[in-house]
Parts: structure tokens; C-alpha cells; sequence
């Protein structure tokens, strides 16, 4: 009896999934075609009645929405490849700089912010500057960076153009990961602390066992932040110096021939937007897998 | 103030100090003499200071002119997100639906749609950089403001409803004062951000008085100097926007008891 | 009955969703000026019972009646005052005006507010801490101004939901003295939930003993203790009869579950 019961239940469970699954599809569906029906609306009562303000629309400033998606299907010039092709190579490459970035931003971050967190001085003498890194527009020294990294040479070698600019990345993507390392291993249960202080663990073990465990959720947390940083950061590093592999690039070229072919650069950036949310969502998908077990540490 | 009271604070801020001193010495001596960093990575702190004492007024204009770039596109980004976000906490499936679509939407590099700011309003128009920096600012405010509108404790809205209070009395008394906290929160991200939009949206074109296109120019022009002075000029302009809504913050939100709960 | 305050009939309550009856088949009359204590064990239904009658939940069967009104009607003419657990105060209101709101929301003039915050602040011992804000408050303090909010306005019904749960022994006896007293000086009527069979006893003039899954009244204890009732009064032979007499009706309501 137990076993059917479980069948129902497991049945129940099962069409309740598929339910939220279908009215979160539905919901997708209905979010898409409101903000097409928005554009596409807007475009028409604009032209409509001519209103010039805040700016006159017209097929270059707002063209069909359509219009942008065929595009991507369009050859990038004549006898090239598909567009969606190109900018999915470029796509690729920013992508690689972003993760390179990540990668290395979020390391230095976390050692940085357990140094921190570790020595009273370390404490003291760098927090004040880490908080006030995040008043100040950071993002403008980019053309500074991947300028002035590429005149550099060390023993005859310069920096690769994408390398500089993950070095952009890495820098956004350092901050929100100290500053929540930082306030994730303080975060620990002064109880559970007072545990293993009666267990006499050392400094390292407390680090390890309790810590840094009750720093995960501030951790993916900053993950998600920096995650999006990261692609910022290799977009806008990428503009000013015209590094041409990357969306950046892309981006900048397609500005050029605006007048003549908008739907290239609204492509471009959609492309973009695509990315961005796909380093979010991925951010957001580890998170749910690591941090869901973190709560059982902490008990 | 004691004297043993006074030592402890200078005992707190000397670390501070020391790494301000040394981060000094570090960039007007070490790096440039003993590592060896060259000019077009970190000019000298002294190149860096004389240049911007030189060319202090043509700066400050630049930076004026962006900052109120800045300024208009987080009060226009700031109240629209605000405006929202009252709608979808009135609403509640509305609300509901569009919040993981409004969080998404932050994860979209919105500063890369400059150059078609740029082509609504043209080049040299203040309106391209007020409309990416409004933007810029829209999407957090708008998630944050929305989370502290809802997280009302539901005794709350129990106690309202015995008073037979209406929609709006329970907004005015109990909803929005609750999100306060939650709001200058995303005040504080979005003043940043506001600056980012008009210094970085430069980047992609701009007028020549603005601040970006300066910093553009002057790298391109191997002026490093100048180009570090600029960046001295947003920082300062940042730091005092991000001031005046962190002292906005203290007069508003002064009741509350730890106001640091509430960050991100 | 013309003079009840409350009249509630086969009042029942059934969450669909967790197929759960709260309530079932619930009639009561409670009368001007009498203190009626619900008590059972969790799940009982006795938190439901109190927000059906506050029209905070909507029954899923029968009717509540607020001197003679639709419990909506009583609701909406401003006859309830409430005092959750927890004191529900807020954070940017000093204690002087988390005491005003219900009296602002009723249109009570500045003058007339700011005499009877007065008045409330003095009742219940908060003289001095007007200006405060609750953060700044003990446990205990912050409940004596919810109480205080509630009763400002001199609601014709009051409904405490487990109001002293949350507190100490010491904290709680002695604010059961203080809300008996307000009750005598007010001439209020109260409904008030609690699991504590002693303060239901000492508080009350009847309490009513529910039982669980579904719930339902299954005792009806007058309390004949004289007023006012003084510390002195817990020590009392006739006070343990009558926590006796209500736990054993708790216990035989229970033996429902077994």
C-alpha cells in the first residue's frame, strides 16, 4: 500500500514538475511577445504621428525587430559568412577573455579576502580601499589598461590583445569577490565557532571546516555579480583600443555602417545580451548545485 | 575624547595610513625607478598631480559636463525603476513574473548599447549618455525596490488590514518604508553606475568637452598624464555622488537599526 | 443572545491546498467585558479561530458576528485591536507614534492623538521611552507598546495571538498583571490564544479548551476567581483546582488523538 501511495505521490510530483515547467515556458512566451508587441508598437505610434521626441524613430533608429533576427541570417558582406556566424566567433573569443578573466579575478579575490580576513592589519590597513574601489567608475581605466599593457614588454614579449583585455575583466571581477569572501567568513555562526574552539582546532581548521564553508553563499553570490562584470569588462576593454576578434570589436565596426545597416549592430548586441545572461545563468546553475549542500555544513 | 580613546583610534587608522603613504612612495618612486614600470602603464604620481594642476580647468569642465550626464540619468533611471517597482509590488503575479526577467535584464552588458543611444540622439548629445546611464541604474534599483516592498512580514499587513487600511495607506506606512533600506542600497550601486554610463558610453563617441571622449583621446594621443588625471577627476566626482546619497541615507533611513544588514 | 460581543456559529475553516480542516463546526458567544482564553495543543485550530473572527481568514463555513455586525463590517468600522507574538512595532516609528498609527488611520485629530498616546504610554509604564525607537527596547518593552497600540483606540474587541509567548516567566507575569488591569480600567472585551494553562487561568473568566485535527471546542471552564486578580492570586487553592480542571479537559480532548 505504501508503494502505491509512494506511486501516487511520485506521479503527483512529477505533473506538478511539468506544470511549472509549462507555465514557466508560458510566461516566457507571453514576456517575449510583450516586449515585441512593446517595440513594435512604440515604433508604430512614433511613426504614426511623427513625434520627434525623445528621438524620431524611424527604420535606422528602431528597425522591425524581425528585421534584427533575419540579419543574423544575412551574409556579413557579400559572399562572407552568416552573420550569426561571425558573431558567434566573436562571441567566442570575448567569451574566452571574460572566463580567462573570471578565472584569475576570482582566485586573487578569494586569497586576497582570506589574507584579509586572517590579519587584524591586512584588515586595518586595505579595507578602507577596497570599499572605496566600489565608489569610483572603475571600468573607465580600461583604455588605459589594454593601451598601456600593450606597449609593455617584458624581455621581448607584450601581452596578447586578448590577454590584456581579460586582464580587464579579472580587475571587475576581483572586488565583489573580496569584499564577499570578506563578510562570508564572518558570517560563521559564533556558536558553531564556540564549538570548535572547545574542540581546540586550530586556526587553519576553523579556515577550512567552518569558514569557508559559511562563505559559499556570499561567495556565488559575488560569482553572479562578477560573472556579468567579467563580460562588461571584456566588451568595454575590447571598444577603445579596437581589438576587431571580439563583440567589443564587433560592436565598434558595426557602429560604423550604422546608417546604412543598423540591424548589424542591434545583432551585435543582442548577441551581446545573450552572452551576458548565459554567464549569469551559468553562475546561477553552480550556484544551485554547490550551495545547496552548504546549509548541511553549517547544522 | 581621552587620550586612550584617541590612541586606539589612531591605532585603527595608522595601518590605513601607512598603506596610503606607501602607496605613494610605490607610485612616485618604486614602480617608475626600481620595477620599472613605464610611463604609458602608471605615470608618476608627481606627472600624474602637475598635470592635473595644469590643466585643472579644462578637467573640471570635462567632468562637469559628464557628472551631469551622470546625475540625470540616475534620477531618471532611479525614479523610473522606483515608479516600476511600486506597479509590481501592487500587482503581485505581475511582480512575480517579471522579477527573474528584470534580474536577467541586469546581466545584459547595457553599456554596450551606447553607440545606439549615440544614433537616437546623436553624438554630441547629452540625451545618448543620460539614456544609457538611466538605464544602467533601472534594473537594480528596480529589483531591489521591488524585495523591500515585499518582504513585509505578513503580521504587518494582518495589523493594517485590522485598522481596515486601503491599498495605498498600507504603501504609504508600511511598504515603503520597509523597502527603504533595500532602495538605498541599490542607490548606492546605482550612483556608480550612473558614472560608468556617462564616462565609459564616451568611449563609444561622444562630445569632445566630455570627460570619456578626453580620456579616449588622450591615450590615443600617448598623453598617459592626462588621461590618469581624468580618471583622478571621475573618481573624485564618483566618491562625492556616492557621498551625497550615503549621507541621504543616514538622514533618511537614520531609525533603522543596522543599516548595513541590509547590503548586498 | 442581544448581549454578546462575538457570536460565532458552526464557524469551520479547511486549508484545500494542505487538505487540512482547522476548524470545525465552531459555535461561541462571548459576552461584554468577559476575557476568554482559547488554549489547546498546536494545531488546534485556536490561531485560525482568532484571525476568522479578526476576518484576517475567511471561514470556509458559517458566521462570525462582531456586535452584531459581519466580522468585514466590524473590521472595516475599526472594532479590532490586535497584538500578534511577535510586536510587530515599526523600526522608523518612535514608540510615542508606533502607538499613534491605528489612531492616524482612524482620523483622530493631532491633539487628540498626541493626549491619548499620553495616556497609553502611562498605562503601560513606558513613561520616558516616547522618543525611543523599538530597536532600542527590551522584548517585554516592545510588547507593551503593541499592547498599548492596541488598545489605544478602544477597540470594541481585542484579539492576542500568544502575546507573552516569546517571553520570559518573570517579563510575562508581570505584564499578565499589567494587561488585567488595563482590561478592568478600559471595560474591554478580549479573545485571547495561549498555551499556557496557568496565564489562562489567571487571566481569563472562561477559557475554552480546544482539541486538534479537526479542531473543535471540546471544553467550555468558567473561571470563578475573584476581581481584580493580584500575584497573590496564583496561589491560591482554587486557582490550581481550576488548572487542573483545565488540563485535564486539554488531556481528554488529546485522548481524541490517541
Amino acid at each position: 500500500m505504501s508503494t502505491i501511495a509512494a506511486t501516487i505521490a511520485g506521479r503527483a510530483k512529477a505533473a506538478a514538475a511539468t506544470r511549472s515547467a509549462l507555465s514557466r515556458g508560458g510566461v516566457l512566451a507571453l514576456v517575449l511577445a510583450a516586449l515585441w508587441g512593446l517595440w513594435e508598437g512604440y515604433r508604430w505610434l512614433w511613426i504614426a504621428t511623427g513625434w520627434g521626441w525623445p528621438f524620431a524613430v524611424d527604420d535606422i533608429t528602431m528597425p522591425h525587430l524581425h528585421a534584427i533576427v533575419a540579419q543574423l541570417f544575412e551574409p556579413s558582406r557579400t559572399g562572407g559568412p552568416l552573420l550569426i556566424s561571425v558573431l558567434f566567433h566573436s562571441a567566442v573569443f570575448t567569451a574566452k577573455e571574460a572566463v580567462v578573466g573570471f578565472a584569475v579575478g576570482a582566485s586573487v579575490g578569494f586569497l586576497l579576502g582570506v589574507a584579509i580576513s586572517q590579519f587584524r592589519v591586512l584588515q586595518r590597513g586595505l579595507m578602507p580601499y577596497v570599499v572605496a574601489s566600489q565608489t569610483i567608475p572603475i571600468l573607465a581605466i580600461a583604455p588605459m589598461v589594454v593601451v598601456g599593457l600593450g606597449n609593455m614588454q617584458v624581455a621581448g614579449w607584450t601581452p596578447a590583445p586578448w590577454l590584456r583585455v581579460a586582464v580587464i575583466a579579472a580587475y571587475l571581477t576581483f572586488f565583489p569577490v573580496t569584499v564577499n569572501t570578506i563578510r562570508g567568513l564572518q558570517s560563521a555562526d559564533p556558536r558553531a565557532l564556540e564549538l570548535m574552539h572547545s574542540y581546540a582546532a586550530g586556526r587553519w581548521a576553523v579556515l577550512w571546516k567552518l569558514r569557508v564553508p559559511s562563505a559559499m553563499p556570499y561567495l556565488f553570490s559575488a560569482f553572479k555579480v562578477s560573472a556579468t562584470a567579467s563580460v562588461v569588462g571584456a566588451i568595454i576593454g575590447e571598444a577603445p583600443s579596437s581589438i576587431p576578434d571580439g563583440l567589443g570589436g564587433a560592436i565598434i565596426n558595426f557602429n560604423q555602417y550604422y546608417a546604412l545597416a543598423p540591424e548589424s549592430l542591434w545583432a551585435t548586441n543582442l548577441v551581446a545580451a545573450a552572452l551576458g545572461i548565459t554567464f549569469f545563468l551559468v553562475a546561477l546553475g553552480v550556484e544551485r548545485v554547490a550551495v545547496r549542500r552548504a546549509p548541511e555544513h553549517l547544522a | 575624547m581621552t587620550a586612550t580613546a584617541l590612541s586606539r583610534r589612531a591605532q585603527d587608522w595608522l595601518p590605513a595610513a601607512l598603506v596610503f603613504a606607501f602607496g605613494l612612495v610605490a607610485w612616485q618612486w618604486l614602480l617608475p625607478d626600481v620595477v620599472h614600470v613605464q610611463r604609458f602603464l602608471l605615470p608618476r604620481f608627481s606627472a600624474v598631480m602637475s598635470t592635473f594642476w595644469i590643466e585643472r580647468s579644462s578637467l573640471f569642465a570635462a567632468g562637469w559636463f559628464t557628472f551631469k550626464e551622470a546625475l540625470g540619468g540616475f534620477v531618471l533611471g532611479c525614479s523610473t525603476a522606483f515608479i516600476g517597482a511600486l506597479v509590481l509590488a501592487r500587482w503581485k503575479p505581475l511582480g512575480r513574473a517579471v522579477l527573474p526577467y528584470a534580474i536577467a535584464a541586469n546581466a545584459i552588458p547595457i553599456i554596450a548599447f551606447a553607440p545606439i543611444t549615440n544614433a537616437w540622439f546623436g553624438l554630441l548629445s547629452p540625451w545618448s549618455k543620460i539614456v544609457i546611464s538611466a538605464v544602467l541604474c533601472f534594473f537594480p534599483v528596480l529589483v531591489n525596490t521591488l524585495r523591500g516592498l515585499t518582504s513585509v512580514r505578513p503580521e504587518s499587513l494582518e495589523l493594517m488590514r485590522s485598522y481596515a487600511a486601503s491599498e495605498a495607506q498600507i504603501f504609504r506606512r508600511v511598504r515603503i518604508p520597509t523597502s527603504l533600506p533595500f532602495v538605498f542600497t541599490a542607490l548606492k550601486v546605482a550612483c556608480v553606475l550612473s558614472m560608468i554610463g556617462a564616462v565609459v558610453g564616451d568611449y563609444f563617441g561622444g562630445s569632445t568637452t566630455a570627460l570619456g571622449v578626453q580620456i579616449q583621446s588622450s591615450v590615443a594621443l600617448s598623453r598617459y598624464e592626462t588621461a590618469w588625471a581624468a580618471i583622478l577627476v571621475a573618481s573624485i566626482l564618483g566618491i562625492a555622488l556616492y557621498g551625497s546619497v550615503a549621507l541621504a541615507e543616514r538622514l533618511v533611513v537614520g531609525w533603522h537599526p543596522s543599516t548595513r544588514e541590509h547590503r548586498e | 443572545m442581544s448581549d454578546s460581543v462575538v457570536s460565532i456559529s458552526g464557524l469551520s475553516k479547511t486549508f484545500a491546498k494542505a487538505d487540512i480542516t482547522a476548524l470545525d463546526d465552531i459555535s461561541l458567544e462571548i459576552g461584554q467585558r468577559e476575557f476568554v482564553s482559547l488554549i489547546g495543543p498546536s494545531g488546534c485550530g485556536k490561531s485560525t479561530l482568532l484571525r476568522a473572527v479578526g476576518d484576517i481568514v475567511e471561514p470556509t463555513a458559517g458566521s462570525v458576528e462582531v456586535n452584531g455586525k459581519p466580522a468585514r463590517r466590524a473590521r472595516l468600522d475599526g472594532d479590532y485591536g490586535i497584538v500578534f507574538q511577535a510586536p510587530v512595532l515599526y523600526d522608523w516609528r518612535t514608540v510615542a507614534k508606533n502607538i499613534a498609527l491605528p489612531l492616524e488611520m482612524l482620523g483622530w485629530d493631532r491633539a487628540r492623538r498626541v493626549a491619548r498616546v499620553k495616556e497609553m504610554v502611562e498605562l503601560v509604564d513606558l513613561a520616558g521611552f516616547e522618543d525611543h525607537h523599538p530597536w532600542q527596547l527590551s522584548g517585554g518593552m516592545q510588547q507593551r507598546v503593541s499592547i498599548a497600540r492596541a488598545f489605544s483606540f478602544s477597540p470594541a474587541l481585542l484579539l492576542m495571538d500568544e502575546p507573552f509567548g516569546a517571553l520570559d516567566e518573570m517579563t510575562r507575569e508581570r505584564l499578565n498583571l499589567e494587561l488585567l488591569r488595563l482590561w478592568l480600567e478600559t471595560e474591554s472585551t478580549v479573545i485571547f490564544v495561549t498555551h499556557s494553562i496557568s496565564e489562562a487561568v489567571f487571566l481569563s473568566t472562561r477559557v475554552v479548551v480546544m482539541s486538534a485535527r479537526p479542531g473543535r471546542v471540546s471544553a467550555i471552564v468558567p473561571i470563578d476567581l475573584p476581581q481584580p486578580r493580584m500575584a497573590a492570586t496564583r496561589e491560591e487553592a482554587r486557582f490550581f483546582e481550576l488548572v487542573t480542571e483545565v488540563r485535564e479537559a486539554l488531556h481528554a480532548g488529546g485522548a481524541d488523538l490517541a
